[in-house]
């Protein structure tokens, strides 16, 4: 019974100093930073000309007049489904994605990495590349850490606010809110907001970083839930790679290799052996003993990977790509980026660490080809997935399109059915609601189709049948529909009818069915 | 800890829970997590000398920013008047008749009246107006007292006889059962619902045409349209208040009826009672 000591209950934070990296992925997430980092800050400045009732903002959250503006597109708070639906579909979407490429939305566009990335960018133009990072951690808090550090903190603190205040934009008038904010005048409201997002930018973009995806984030953990053999994904061709050795050890093996050789040669050997283990830079193995081929037995079991640490200093999740998939592994790819360099330098073939699918592991480590790509990508799964974002989609286009600029509701007074009026007619009284969703003030004409005879009247409109509803406005209208004595609705339990609404200034109708109900019903 | 196990593929020692075969690793916790603990410890004493908090025999400690919900929802009532002041202003200097031209002030009281309404008038009238035997519905077009704004408000302002307020609208109906005989009651009734409907007896309607002339007219006018003046009702309608029925009339001519309204004015303040009238003139019946 040995006493081994209880393991820690709590681990600090090892810090990472990713290196820097150049490559395919490298440059193409720049450019998903550029965009995602572009629309997100320059959005709430495009305008849109709505009218003079309406905002001329084209991204709009008005949260005082609950309306959302989308450019030609507005929404009202009762056509929240809309909003509803984009949600599922950007739910469905990462299904879809995480399927069929693993954690490209973690990779590439989440805004954790995003302005992580930024913030690494900003570390790096001011305290240097790895090793000078590294060496100013371990440095004294001396004058110059202190300058870099605190100049590294202001840039990162700008960036923080510019997020923060970008995100505020989205709910107000942009240039009004801004000469508001910079003349402290703006809602405590809109400087608490950017208060608690410039923190959260500045702390988890500069020091919580892979902690937010490894401790806070739930999105690893579903995502397992969605990735199969057949994902593409970051990995290492362990097949290929291993046994790693770098160049030392590597010369150790072909000294003994060689020596070998010569013993068997010695020997009197007459073996046709051939060298087939990997060279390494700016050393081509050149063999004595004339034009015989040797057997390195050693020198063979060494794979493509120099254990150069490359793919492990790049990692802005601090990981070893090379032990498997594991769950901090956010599949950026900069060490595809990483390898891939050190691979074209040493002069072995790109892609010892690459996208790739599990399924293939066993066709490859036999050396045949790996299934194509869209075998991969058609699975039974990935199409739901795109059938069910895509049905959504298309709904929401379709109630988009069949969605009027008139909206009418009416709801029938039954607190009491009817109203007995002096002259034995029968009265129903409809609360009618007539959404005017342009940007000018409208006039509306009321009208009702029936099989019976029934008479419409508005409250406080003068015997009129037509009233304005202000531009972007709702109004209720009292509607009273009466039955003369002698007519069968006024007997009859119910009479189906339709009340009818006319833009006079458009001629656009819209109609709602209801009920009329007379003596009988009770 | 003898019987501690660890994981083979990571070294990691596992708390022992298996879960058909998956144990759950043994991984410390971030520190960082830690100290989110404390911070929220630290919140925590901070929150309750600073917030509401201890409870105690009555009460709770009030927390040294003096914040409570109470008082939230007092301030909030205060904005929420001061913006309304304006409308409040406009209504009690508005005149009655024409405060429908005002649709903006109209849509005001209206609303502010369907409040008062449901929380002082329907207990009698109805949550929807509709009335009840004895409480007219508010909803049709018949009026006993009158139905314009003006008369609507002066009805809620002094209400109906009650000896509470001088200007109550005041008539008292003779309990005819000492006054008439059976019979001529009985044809009373017959010419009574002969004015509004076809199903009586003619010969027995037209004894009670005299005596309606000699007894009722003075009040319910010749033609029996009744006169608003004196809230003596409309007989000839389709509407009544206790019921048009021969056993109805009989009981209300031989006892008499005598509602009674409390004076509002003497309860609500001006701008309620201004605003209970436009929503009641709004109800469908308004003249």
């Amino acid at each position: 019974m040995t006493a081994t000591p209880p393991p820690s209950l709590y681990k600090a934070q090892e810090p990472i100093f990713p290196r820097k990296v150049t490559g395919f992925f490298r440059t193409f997430k720049w450019w998903i930073m550029a965009v995602t980092l572009g629309i997100y800050y320059l959005t709430p400045w495009i305008r849109w000309d709505r009218g003079v009732n309406l905002p001329d903002q084209a991204v709009l959250i008005d949260m005082a007049n609950r309306r959302f503006y989308f450019f030609w597109i507005e929404i009202w708070s009762h056509e929240f489904y809309f909003v509803a639906g984009l949600l599922i579909m950007a739910g469905l979407g990462l299904f879809l994605f995480t399927s069929a490429l693993g954690r490209v939305w973690c990779g590439y566009t989440c805004p954790q990495t995003v302005w992580t990335d930024l913030f690494i960018l900003v570390e790096r133009w001011i305290e240097g590349d790895r090793n000078a990072r590294v060496r100013l951690w371990k440095s004294k808090w001396d004058l110059h850490k202190w300058r870099l550090r605190l100049t590294k903190w202001f840039v990162w603190l700008c960036i923080a606010v510019a997020t923060g205040g970008a995100w505020v934009f989205y709910f107000a008038d942009a240039p009004t809110l801004l000469m508001n904010l910079l003349t402290l005048e703006a809602h405590p409201a809109a400087y608490i907001t950017m208060g608690i997002l410039t923190a959260t930018t500045f702390l988890f973009g500069g020091f919580a970083r892979e902690q937010v995806c490894i401790y806070a984030c739930p999105w690893p953990r579903i995502q397992a839930a969605m990735m199969d053999n057949d994902t593409i994904t970051v990995a290492y061709r362990e097949w290929r790679g291993e046994p790693r050795g770098k160049g030392n050890v590597r010369k150790r093996d072909r000294a003994a290799a060689e020596k070998a050789a010569a013993e068997a040669q010695a020997a009197g050997g007459d073996q046709t052996a051939r060298y087939e283990g990997t060279p390494y830079p700016n050393s081509p193995i050149k063999l004595s003993g004339g034009t015989a081929t040797i057997s390195a037995p050693v020198e063979q079991e060494h794979g493509d990977c120099i254990d150069c640490m490359a793919c492990v200093n790049v990692c802005p999740m601090g990981i070893d790509i090379r032990d498997g998939q594991q769950m901090e592994c956010i599949t950026c790819a900069l060490c595809i980026d990483a390898c891939d360099d050190v691979m074209d330098k040493i002069g072995k073939p790109r892609g010892l660490i690459d996208y790739m699918a599990l399924s293939d592991e066993d066709a490859e480590r036999s050396g045949k080809a790996p299934a194509p790509l869209w075998r991969h990508i058609l699975r039974p799964r990935t199409i739901l997935y795109t059938v069910m974002w895509a049905s959504i989609g298309l709904a929401l286009v379709y109630a988009l399109f069949i969605r009027s600029d008139i909206e009418l509701t009416v709801s029938p007074v039954r607190n009491p059915t009817y109203v007995l009026q002096s002259d034995g007619s029968i009265r129903n009284i409809y609360d009618v609601r007539l959404r005017n969703k342009s940007g000018d003030d409208r006039l509306f004409h009321l009208s009702l189709t029936s099989e019976e005879i029934l008479r419409i009247e508005l409250e406080g409109r003068d015997g009129l049948l037509s009233f304005e509803v202000p531009a972007d406005s709702t109004v209720l209208q009292r509607v009273y529909i009466t039955a003369r004595p002698q007519d069968p609705a006024a007997t009859q339990n119910s009479t189906p009818l339709r009340l009818w609404v006319e833009d006079l200034s458009t001629d656009i109708r819209a109609s709602q069915t209801t009920i009329f109900n007379g003596k009988a019903a009770q | 800890m003898a019987d501690r196990k660890v994981d083979k593929e990571t070294g990691v020692e596992t708390t022992g829970h298996s879960w058909d075969g998956i144990e759950e690793l043994n991984n410390p916790l971030p520190r960082w997590w830690l100290w989110c603990l404390y911070l929220t410890m630290i919140w925590g004493l901070g929150y309750v000398i600073a917030y509401p908090a201890w409870p105690m025999v009555s009460g709770a400690t009030e927390g040294v920013l003096g914040w409570s919900t109470r008082a939230n929802v007092a301030r909030d009532i205060e904005e929420h008047e001061a913006k309304n002041a304006p409308l409040v202003t406009a209504l009690l200097g508005a005149e009655m008749d024409t405060l429908t031209d005002d649709a903006d002030l109209n849509r005001y009281a209206v609303a502010r009246g369907g409040a008062v309404f449901r929380a002082q008038c329907s207990q009698c009238h109805g949550s929807g107006a509709a009335g009840a035997k004895g409480y007219p519905n508010l909803l049709d077009n018949d009026w006993l007292w009158g139905g314009e704004m003006a008369q609507i408000a002066h009805t809620i302002r002094h209400g109906i006889r009650n000896d509470t307020d001088d200007d109550a609208r005041y008539s008292e109906m003779p309990a005819f059962g000492d006054i008439l005989e059976q019979e001529e009651i009985a044809a009373t009734v017959e010419y009574v619902i002969s004015l509004s409907s076809p199903d009586h007896d003619a010969a027995l309607a037209t004894t009670g045409s005299e005596l309606f002339a000699d007894n009722c007219s003075s009040c319910h006018g010749e033609a029996a349209m009744g006169d608003k003046d004196i809230g003596a009702p409309n007989l000839t309608d389709a509407i009544w208040l206790y019921g048009g029925d021969r056993e109805t009339l009989t009981y209300t001519i031989v006892n008499a009826r005598f509602g009674v309204m409390p004076a509002w004015g003497q309860r609500l303040s001006e701008e309620d009672v201004r605003a209970v009238s436009a929503y009641v003139h709004g109800l469908g019946g308004g003249e």
